[in-house]
């Protein structure tokens, strides 16, 4: 009986060592594999997934350069960055929003881009350091549900929704990279005085979700009426099935609002770079002519920033959005975090 | 004989045989380098500044909420899992055999695949009250499975003595059974208690902030290391009052006997006419845990317009994930194997310390002990660095409970004086290892592995930050594509993390099913 025991157990364990070597040995073969000749870029990517494929694939097209991706979100990457110091293996790295950029850029670990790189974009949507650049743009809308709001009750300021009307009435995503830029913003563009008071109202009447996602999926689901977000969410659902957002619509706020603060996704290259060169190339192309007409043309949704590309004309036209003049440098400093724990939101 | 009287603890103490020792301090310190990198931080920022990050309302509100999780949690897997496994193997109860199969289930599917499915269905689950539901359904198998083995190889010979001097049927399960079923309850328990604590993905989409979900928001707005790595010191005390907690009410019962005799087949309780309560409240079990993630997840590929299969990259990821997955379990099995058997053989405090410190990080957030690897690595193994290797030794260090809760348990099980006897018989410490213990063991070590393997498959945090470049796994596929909306093309994912997982979860049950002959 032992004897038989000992003989299944060794031949379990032949077993999943041999099944371990054989899928440590397949995994390394699969890493190693997308190698063109020449040098491979590794971009650390927070954009959303789908458009750095179609940037990659196209400015593998036109150049023959490889990029191998790692993913992850905007303060993921950044935070790992700056952990990795000079050895980090990122050449490029792509953002959702600014304040990510702004921090590198900050902690000096970002390379001057080219200047025909920066002139491809107008300089609004750049670092005053020029050590990013914009390479699309998204604005911030309320989204609501009108079975359960009139159009005419909806705040005409954002400053509005720390009003006690508001009260369990409005969705915010506080945790997120997203909001954080959009409350910079009113603190920039109402000053700290009128924004101090506004987050202490607004933490008081917010519903808080984890992201713009579930906020537009609560008030399509009719459990909150209305919420902040960003406008591309809302158009992909209606693209992908509208599941999450057919009982719900968008409304902006225009006229230089802080609330019509528009984000901008940015693209930097690391000073601790190898391959600078290629790397200011893959930069340049995202913000160029070619990767700006690939954002109009996926269904990504995002804003164009690039100089002469029209933007995918599903959306509502950027002429008419009408953002405050935010200097997008100064935004999501330590003292918008200090705020928001000031209030309890985070 | 099995007894539950204290074993004389005179007799162990037996030097730590050096070797071993060796290898369990290494195991040990490599669990523990993210709890070095938390206590470096919070030393270094210095008592003011702790004070002003963690004596604020919204640390009372977060504290409120992990506690209230992890208690009532522990408590509802704890009489859910019982329940059912004594409703399962030790009564009347119909269709034992599907009921076996459908309530380890659940460990198939993954905990924020559930809590999507359930938001998905109803917008009420967000809450307390949801997220107690929500982690119960998916963690109350960790308790199942290892009461559901014991009570099928308990000898019902006790019962009957009980019953026979005078206890009613209550008196007996709580007086005779529940003792015997207390070390594999509570190990149960205390993985389910951590698991509560490091829990992100399913309680993000549940509006229910807690320690970890505030900790990942911190990294989500800025570089905020002091700040978040300050709240993980808080969780690592949670930590540290379960475990000592668990050792306190787990005794020094010896549960091993020399010989498993020749038990008499158990006969059933009579369910009677409570037969149609009993099968309403399984059905309901299973309705809840499996039917409304598999329910929506049906649905995300019908509705999705997104909906593909693309067969190459599904069919790529899905063995990277099973490669991982297998590296994962065979690595942490074997590196929980000198701790499980040195805190079993010799009792101590040294032992005892070496064994508890391993459960450390299975409490912290993914993101925090990522980032400790990646500090590590890049200062002081940079070859390592974004390898397999690195992201195999995250997962031991993450899933280590898993592996030492089952070794364990199974290793108690094995009289040690089967061990004298071959040393006495002239075979070396390492044969007495190789042909006695670890034949013994087998099976807590399959189980072991199981555990590690499911809980792999469906870690994303250490995989994003981790793993070699360009590397996908279903659960990094599904990530992506559902937080750019794109349901459909998330929902194959899913299903295959699920179908991937259904291999190890049977097995489980397997496991607990041939007990019966040990």
């Amino acid at each position: 009986m032992w004897r038989s025991r000992q003989g299944v157990l060794r031949s379990g364990i032949a077993r999943v060592v041999t099944a371990t070597v054989a899928a440590t040995a397949l995994t390394a073969s699969l890493a190693a594999c997308g190698g063109a000749s020449g040098p491979t870029l590794t971009l650390y990517n927070a954009q959303h997934q789908d458009l750095a494929q179609a940037w990659i694939d196209g400015f593998a097209k036109e150049t023959g350069i490889a990029v191998e991706v790692r993913r992850g979100g905007d303060f993921e990457l950044a935070n790992q960055i700056l952990a990795e110091g000079d050895a980090s293996p990122a050449d490029v790295f792509i953002t959702e929003n600014s304040p990510a950029l702004s921090l590198l850029s900050s902690e000096g670990v970002l390379a001057p881009l080219d200047q025909a790189t920066l002139a491809q974009v107008p300089a609004r949507f750049n670092s005053g350091a020029g050590d990013w650049v914009g390479i699309a743009a998204r604005s911030t809308v309320v989204i609501y549900n009108p079975s359960l709001i009139a159009p005419d009750q909806l705040p005409k300021s954002i400053i509005e929704l720390s009003g006690p009307q508001w009260k369990d009435r409005i969705g915010i995503a506080s945790g997120g990279a997203d909001f954080q830029a959009i409350a910079s913003a009113v603190y920039t563009v109402n000053g700290d005085a009128v924004a101090e008071q506004w987050l202490t109202g607004l933490a008081q009447n917010a519903k808080v979700y984890q992201n713009n996602i579930a906020i537009m999926k609560a008030v399509n689901a009719g459990e909150v009426p209305a919420g902040v977000i960003y406008h591309y969410y809302w158009y992909k659902d209606r693209a992908e099935s509208g599941q999450d957002s057919s009982n719900t619509e968008l409304e902006y706020f225009d006229k230089k609002d802080a609330g019509a603060f528009v984000s901008v996704s940015g693209a930097g290259v690391l000073k601790s770079s190898q391959h600078a060169a290629e790397a200011q190339r893959f930069v340049a192309y995202m913000s160029g002519v070619a990767g700006q007409q690939i954002l109009a043309d996926t269904d990504a949704l995002e804003y164009t920033v690039g100089d002469g590309v029209p933007q995918n004309p599903a959306l509502r036209p950027f002429s008419e959005l009408d953002p405050p003049d935010v200097d997008l440098n100064t935004l999501n400093g330590p003292k918008i975090i200090s705020e928001m724990q000031r209030v309890g939101l985070l | 004989m099995t007894s539950t009287a204290p074993r004389p603890v005179a007799t162990l103490r037996r030097p730590y045989p050096p070797v071993r020792l060796a290898a369990a301090v290494a195991v040990a310190a490599l669990t523990l380098v993210p709890l070095g990198y938390v206590l470096i931080f919070v030393v270094a920022e210095g008592p003011s500044q702790a004070a002003d990050l963690l004596l604020r309302p919204r640390v009372g509100e977060l504290l409120r909420n992990t506690t209230a999780l992890t208690v009532t949690g522990c408590l509802a897997c704890a009489v859910l899992g019982t329940g059912a496994a004594w409703l399962v193997e030790r009564t009347t109860l119909p269709g034992r055999r599907v009921w076996t199969a459908l309530m380890a289930a659940p460990l198939a599917v993954p905990a924020f695949v559930n809590s999507y499915g359930w938001v998905s269905v109803t917008a009420s689950v967000q809450g307390f009250g949801g997220a107690v539901l929500i982690t119960t359904m998916s963690y109350y198998p960790l308790v199942y499975l290892p009461v559901a083995a014991v009570l099928r190889g308990m000898d019902p010979a006790f019962e009957d003595l009980s019953r026979a001097l005078g206890n009613g049927p209550w008196r007996t399960f709580f007086r005779v059974v529940l003792p015997q079923l207390r070390p594999a309850l509570l190990g149960g328990v205390l993985l389910v208690g951590l698991h509560l604590l490091a829990e992100y993905g399913a309680l993000q989409a549940l509006r229910f902030p807690t320690f970890t979900t505030a900790i990942f928001d911190l990294f989500e707005s800025t570089f905020n290391g002091p700040a978040s790595t300050m709240l993980s010191g808080v969780l690592v005390l949670g930590c540290l009052l379960l475990l000592v907690g668990e050792l306190r009410l787990a005794g020094r019962a010896r549960v091993a006997r020399v010989g498993g005799g020749v038990a008499r087949a158990a006969v059933p309780h009579r369910l009677g006419a409570r037969t149609p309560l009993a099968l309403l409240g399984m059905a309901a079990l299973a309705v809840l845990a499996l039917g409304v993630p598999l329910g929506s997840l049906g649905r995300w590929l019908v509705v999705g317009s997104s909906t593909e299969f693309p067969i190459g990259l599904l069919a790529t990821t899905t063995a990277t994930t099973i490669g991982l997955g297998v590296a994962g379990a065979a690595a942490t099995c074997l590196l929980a194997l000198p701790v499980a058997w040195l805190s079993i053989r010799h009792p101590g405090l040294v032992s005892r310390l070496l064994e508890r410190s391993t459960y450390i990080a299975g409490s912290l957030p993914g993101i925090v002990v990522a980032l400790a690897l990646v500090t590590l690595s890049v200062g002081y193994l940079p070859t390592i660095y974004q390898t397999a290797t690195l992201l195999v030794a995250a997962y031991v260090i993450l899933f280590m409970p898993r592996a030492m809760v089952s070794l364990r348990a199974a290793l108690a099980q094995v009289p040690p004086e089967l061990d004298d006897s071959a040393r006495a018989l002239g075979a070396r410490p390492a044969a007495v290892l190789w042909r006695v213990t670890l034949p013994l063991v087998a099976r807590g070590l399959g189980a072991g592995a199981a555990l590690v393997f499911l809980a792999v498959v469906t870690e994303l945090t250490a995989t994003l930050l981790l793993a070699p470049i360009g590397t996908a796994t279903l659960a990094t596929e599904f990530w992506s594509n559902s937080s750019s909306l794109a349901y459909g093309a998330a929902a194959p994912y899913a299903l295959l993390m699920i179908i991937v997982s259904a291999p190890a979860a049977w097995l489980l049950t397997r496991q607990s099913r041939r007990e019966v002959v040990a």
